[in-house]
Formats: structure tokens, sequence, C-alpha cells
């Protein structure tokens, strides 16, 4: 494996972070709309919190998926033809859901706007689950031929692990989204969502817990790197500690934080994993690897050197719009 | 399950189906992110106010033709992984980068500016705001650039090698892939393709909204500003056709011979088919209506010379490729699909910047001669229409022009295809983004023309009492 086969599995990774931690919030503010917030002024208020924001979120997991192409074509090629049906359904959510927003405010009846309320809530759910199932089946381990073909029957991707992965990332996006909706807001809403975390906080201990378990017995990850997968596990602990405590003494910014960093420790814990492989195979001897998935250097280098130009540009306009729109709104 | 349908069949209609799904809303929003950044620069230019009022009643239908082309773009980059996984590991090395530069260049900074533009309003002086949709402008132009250099890798394959250990294209030249000819031809003629959508889907609309006696001065001066760019555009749109067209006689002439329904040599001087009837099984032409020298002023701008014709260059690419590909290839492209797209694609084009001189007379001056002539504001009216026709047929042209390459020369479509994904997975996505597309484009129609019946009144009230915004000072509740 050469330093930029490596690096760019770390840029991958990244990207992948960058997505979770901001669309992480997106998707769960996306799933109050139909829990949290109860009347019309309130669905407003949250649809607003995310407005001027959710788009370019978004633009990070297509930017992933870009990255992942022109880095490792071998692991974009056998992960979305091999993960087809999941990755069918995680576009009409995302489809319905990136419409929704928009087309929400054109309405002009109540049906109408619930009809979309409702694409947004659950394309926020099925995204989140469905991201969350797809990378726990990715490092179990999946039927792939020599050629890096991936054919799974429906119970390799959906079992007991990949079902409390999804929920797993599904309660940490809500409660993500909680923590942003507590930042945004002022008023009952603020007041709610704090109310409404507190209990979620137990049972996200809980499914942490049952998802390490899981992940002891169906990967290699305790066997092949203890030391690190175990530090990620406890560190996924303290994060949610730290966020637990953000949401009893009501620290809004430790909350949030905590919640973000959580989401990306998961990514990291499933990027440790993964290394050096980039698909993990049932048939050891099929796993696809780093070294073996990546265009050749020449590529790598010149995405390394447009990446790491463009990419601190983008950054700040990136951030500086969100300081534009770093205000409280008031239902 | 078989019901005589083969992945390769199923995939292939996909991609026709997405892409020219997904053509309808980035041409449409390229051209309205530029209609509706010159009307706002002409409310800082002018600080008269309509300005500003038309780039914000305009702005939603942009809004909402972006928000579409967003999501059904998302399917575009997933596809070539799900249905193209072989297509993905031969290309990867050259096709990855451009995708991934389009992502970080051009849609992080769509995306942030056009939320900065939407909630903005209040929030900046008038100067900065307009910046934020010129950014999202360009943001939407550079992102063709960039996909359009991975298009034109497929069609005209230039800085690569074929790694003889791996079997997979290697990009030996970043530079050579960026200046790639058929790029250059392309994007000019694609992006003025864009404005002319843009200005006459406004105009259009605008066309149908003074046929109601509203608001008449608004829609005049829209039509006025988005004819402006409709002249411009056409007449670009036109003379890139043309270059492009001399092109691919050089580099894909059975794609050109396709389009004029050639079959056998033209002679000197060649006459041009205006219609024809055509046997595909037997490749030949049954009957057609001819002018003479005209395909050679098309080809060539003379009044002599040969044009092959399609059984010539068959035979050509039979003897050039048959060693890699074997004999039973069969290089005849869908020769009525490109023939009929023509001609719809160069007769609107034409239309287009004939009814755009007229329109542009009729709004002369301070004339408010357009609102008198019904006729040819339901002209205008159907025009809205005909820019997503001439777009379908241009990307029909090129696409299927290619045939029987994904990339031309290099790679079948046969082999492209993943070899993985079974006939019921897609058979099931065809049917679900059919409905999916279907019910988008329904919304789409109904929510356009609601947002024209309502007309900018409420953008023309609000000026007094100033309109409510999420992000507007008094929203906030000060702690």
């Amino acid at each position: 494996m050469s330093n930029l086969q490596f690096l760019w599995f770390i840029l991958v990774g990244e990207l992948f972070s960058g997505f979770f931690f901001l669309e992480g919030f997106d998707f769960g503010v996306g799933m109050t709309i139909k829990s949290l917030a109860q009347t019309r002024d309130e669905r407003d208020v949250v649809i607003h919190t995310i407005g001027p924001h959710w788009d370019a979120n978004e633009v990070w997991l297509i930017t992933a998926g870009g990255a992942m192409f022109a880095s490792f074509p071998m692991w974009y090629a056998s992960l979305f033809s091999g993960f087809y049906l999941i990755l069918l359904l995680i576009l009409v959510a995302l489809i319905m859901r990136g419409v929704s927003f928009e087309f929400r405010s054109r309405m002009e009846t109540e049906s109408g706007r619930n009809f979309w309320e409702w694409a947004a809530a659950l394309g926020s759910f099925f995204a989140a689950f469905l991201f969350g199932m797809m990378f726990t089946a990715l490092v179990k381990g999946m039927p792939i031929n020599a050629n890096g073909d991936m054919t799974a029957h429906f119970t390799d991707y959906v079992n007991l692990f990949s079902i409390v992965g999804g929920v797993a990332v599904t309660l940490l996006c809500y409660l993500h989204g909680l923590n942003f909706i507590r930042l945004k807001t002022t008023g009952t809403l603020r007041e709610r969502a704090l109310q409404w975390a507190k209990p979620l906080y137990w049972v996200l201990f809980a499914g942490e817990v049952v998802f390490a378990i899981l992940l002891f017995f169906n990967t290699d990850f305790f066997t092949k790197k203890p030391i690190s997968t175990t530090i990620l596990v406890v560190a996924l602990v303290l994060l949610t500690v730290l966020a637990t405590w953000g949401v009893y003494g009501n620290h809004e910014w430790l909350s949030f934080i905590s919640s973000g960093l959580s989401l990306i420790d998961v990514v990291v814990l499933l990027f440790n994993g993964l290394f050096p492989r980039v698909m993990v195979a049932n048939n050891s001897a099929y796993s696809i690897l780093i070294k073996d998935a990546s265009n050749s250097p020449y590529t790598l280098h010149l995405m390394t050197v447009i990446s790491l130009t463009v990419l601190p540009i983008m950054l700040i306009y990136f951030i500086w719009s969100y300081w534009v729109f770093y205000k409280r709104l008031a239902s | 399950m078989n019901l005589g349908l083969s992945i390769l069949s199923l995939a292939r209609f996909q991609f026709a189906m997405t892409t020219v799904f997904h053509f309808f809303f980035v041409p449409l929003s390229i051209g309205l992110a530029l209609v509706v950044a010159i009307m706002e620069t002409v409310y800082v230019v002018k600080k008269d106010i309509m300005y500003k009022h038309m780039a914000q009643f305009w702005g939603r239908i942009f809004l909402l033709s972006f928000a579409v082309g967003v999501v059904t773009g998302i399917i575009q980059e997933f596809q070539f992984g799900m249905n193209w996984s072989d297509y993905s590991r031969f290309m990867g090395d050259i096709f990855g980068a451009p995708l991934a530069i389009e992502a970080l260049v051009a849609f992080f900074m769509e995306s942030t500016f056009i939320g900065l533009w939407m909630f903005g309003w209040d929030r900046f002086n008038a100067k900065i705001h307009c910046a934020f949709i010129w950014l999202t402008s360009i943001g939407t132009m550079i992102s063709a650039m960039w996909i359009l250099a991975a298009n034109s890798f497929m069609q005209n394959p230039v800085g690569f090698m074929i790694n003889t250990k791996t079997g997979r294209a290697q990009m030996t030249s970043f530079a050579a892939v960026v200046k790639n000819e058929q790029l250059w031809y392309e994007l000019p003629h694609v992006l003025f393709g864009a404005f002319v959508t843009g200005s006459f889907v406004v105009a259009g609309m605008a066309a149908f909204a003074l046929l109601k006696k509203k608001n008449v001065t608004f829609f005049r001066k829209s039509i006025k500003v988005s004819l402006i760019v409709g002249l411009v555009a056409s007449i670009g749109v036109v003379g890139m056709g043309d270059l492009q067209t001399r092109y691919i006689i050089k580099e894909q002439p059975m794609k050109f011979a396709a389009t004029e329904g050639l079959y056998k040599d033209s002679g000197s001087p060649a006459s041009w088919a205006v219609i024809e009837g055509m046997d595909t099984k037997n490749h030949k032409a049954k009957w057609s209506v001819e002018i003479p020298y005209v395909l050679d002023i098309l080809s060539y701008h003379k009044l002599s010379g040969n044009v092959k014709g399609q059984n010539t260059i068959n035979k050509e690419l039979h003897a050039k490729y048959d060693k890699k590909f074997g004999k039973d290839m069969n290089y005849y492209v869908p020769t009525k699909t490109l023939f009929w797209s023509f001609r719809v694609m160069t007769v609107s084009g034409g239309l287009f910047a004939l009814i755009a001189i007229i329109g542009l007379f009729f709004v002369r001056a301070k004339s408010t001669l357009i609102e008198r002539q019904r006729w040819f504001l339901w002209v205008l009216g159907i025009c809205t229409f005909l820019p997503f026709a001439a777009n379908t047929a241009g990307w029909l042209i090129t696409e299927l022009g290619r045939y029987p390459w994904v990339v031309y020369g290099l790679l079948t479509i046969a082999d492209a295809v993943s070899p993985n994904v079974s006939v019921a997975s897609l058979l099931i996505s065809n049917i679900v983004y059919f409905c999916l597309f279907s019910g988008l484009g329904i919304v789409m129609i109904v929510l356009s023309r609601r947002a024209l019946h309502q007309g900018p009144d409420d953008l023309l009230q609000a000026a007094d009492d100033a309109s409510y915004d999420p992000y507007g000072k008094e929203a906030f509740s000060h702690e």
C-alpha cells in the first residue's frame, strides 16, 4: 500500500465523517418534523433551522461518492452494485426528502403540507437507518467473488446486527438533530428538545452496548485490532456520557459537539476495522484490499493536488455560511 | 423470472430514462440561474424595484427546478456504480476525477450560495446578494464543464493508455483530458442550449401570463430581459452546433451519417434530405425529399464534396476493430432516432432565434405592442416546452450516436454493465424511478403553473410591509 493510497482511504473516511456529522443533524431535524414539532409554526421553525444548509450538507455525500470513484473505483463498483436494493431505497429516501422542503413551502392545503412533511420525516428516517444498515453489513462480510462482484441475499444485509446498526445510527442522528434544535431555537421547542433527549440517551447507551456485543461476534474487529477497536468503542461511550452530561447540565454546545463526534467515531470505528481492506468478503481470500482497489498513482497524485487546493477555499465559504445564519429562531 | 428482458437492455433503459429526466432540470436550472442573475443585476444597476421582484418571482421557478435537478443528479452518480460496475472498474482512473472535482468545486459552490441567496435577501446589501446568484450561476456552469469533460472522454478518448497488466484505462495526461477538442465544442453548445431553455421558459410563461392581462408591465419586461438572453443564446447554440457537426464528421462519422439518414456515399455535390423514409434492416433509404448542395454547406461550408454513408463507414469500422471486438459487432447506430432528433433540434434552434427577434421587435423601447399580439403570445407560450424537446434530441444524438460503445472504440456497452445485478433488481428500480419521475414531473408542472397563476402580487404587496423572513431581523428573539 502506497502513501497515496493510505491518504485517500483516510480522505474518503473523512468525507463520510463530514457527511454524518452534518447530514446527521439534518436527518435528525428532518425526523423531528413529525415528532418533536407539533404545530405548523414549530414545523416551519425546525425546517428553517436547516433550510440554508441541508443542500450543501448533502454535497458531502456526493463528494464522498465521487472521491471513492476517483480513488478506489473497485471499491465503488463493488459496493454500489452489491448493495443495490439498499441504495435504491436510500435514493428514494434522499429524493423525497430533498424535494420535500421546497415543495412543502408551496403547498396551500393542510393535507399537501402534511404529505411533504411525512416525505421529509420518513425520508430522513430511512436514509439514516439504511446507511447505518449498509455500513454495518459492509464490515460484517459479504459474499464476494474473485472478480470483486458481490451477490448478497436478503439475509446477508438484513439481520440482527445490521438492524441494530441501523437503529443505532438513526438514534444518533435523531439525538444529534435534537441537540442542533436546542442550539438553533428558543422557547418551547428548545425546552422540549431537551426533555426528549433525556430518556433517549439512556436508550442510546443500551443500544451502544448491544451494538458493541454484536460487533464482537459478527466482525473480526476485536480479534484483528483489539486495542484500537476497544479504544474507539470506549470513546463512543464516553462521548455519549459527555452528551448526556450536556443534556442534564443543559450545556448545549457540549451535547451538540459530542453527538457529532460520536457519529464521526462510528465512521472511524468502521474504517479502522475495514483497514487494510475496503470490502470484507465472507471468504477472506476475496476481500478487496486498498492496495488493489485504487486508481493509478498518476490519478491519485492529481486528485491529491486538486483536493488540497480546493478544500480549504470551499471550507472557508462553507463555514462562513453557517456563521451568517448562526441565529436562534423563535416560533 | 424471465420476461425476455436482459440486464443490459434494462440498464440501458434506466440510463436513458434517468438522464433524460435529469436533463430536463439541468439546463433549466443553468439557464434560469443566469436569467435571474441578470435580472438582479439590472436591479442593482438601475435600482428599479421591479427587477428585484422579477428576480424573486422567477427565482421561485428556479428553486423548484434546482431541487429536482439536485435529487435526480444523485441517481446519476450512484448509477455508474450500481448498474455499470464494470464500466466503473475500467474507467475509474479517468472518469472518477472529473466527477469528484465537479462535486468539490461546483456542487459546494452552488449549494452554499443558493442557500445564502434564498435566505439572505434582508441580511445583505443588494450588491453582495446579487453576487450570490452569480456565484450560483457560475457554479452551475462549472458543474456542466466537469461532467461534460467526463462525457467527452467517452465520445473521444484522449490522454490515456491501456494498462496491459490490469486491462484498465489509465490517465496519462489530465491536461489532454481537459483540453479534449470534443469538450470545447460540446460545452458551449450545451451551455447556450441551457440559456435558451432558461430564457424561453421565462418568456413563454410570461406570455401565458400576459394573455390574462394581469401585471402586464412586469411580464412584458420579463419577456424583454429573457428574450435578449434568448436571442444571443439561440444564435450561440446554432453556431456552436454547426461547428460541432463539422467536428463530428471527422471524429464520429457514423453518428453524422445517421443524423442525415445517409446510407450510401452522397457523391459530390451532396444533397440534403429534409425528410426521409428509412429501411433500417437493409440499410437503405426508401424515399426522401432532398435539396441539392445543402449537405455540403452543412458539412464543409462548401458547394462540393463527398459525404461518407453508413455502409462505407460500417466497413471501415469492421476493418479497424474486428481484431479486437470480433466480426459480429453491429456498428450501425439507431438511425431513425438520430435522423429525426437532429431535425427536431435544428428546426427548434432556428425557431428560437426567429421568435426572439420578432419578440424583441414587439417589446422594443417602450412599445407595448406585444400585449395586443395575442397570436404571438400563444406562439411564445408554446415555446416554453420546445427547449426540452430540443435538449433531449441533442442528447439522444450524442449518446445513441456512440453505439455500440460506452467509451468510443474502447469499451462496448455490453461489457460495461454490472454482472452481479439481477434482472429483478433492475426491473424494480426501473419501475420505482418511473413512478418517482412521473410524480415529480407532475408536481413540478402543477407548482410552476400555480406560481405563474398567482403571479408576483405577493411580492409587490410585500414591498410595503416587509415580507416574513425566518432569518430577518424581526424574527429573532434577543436573549
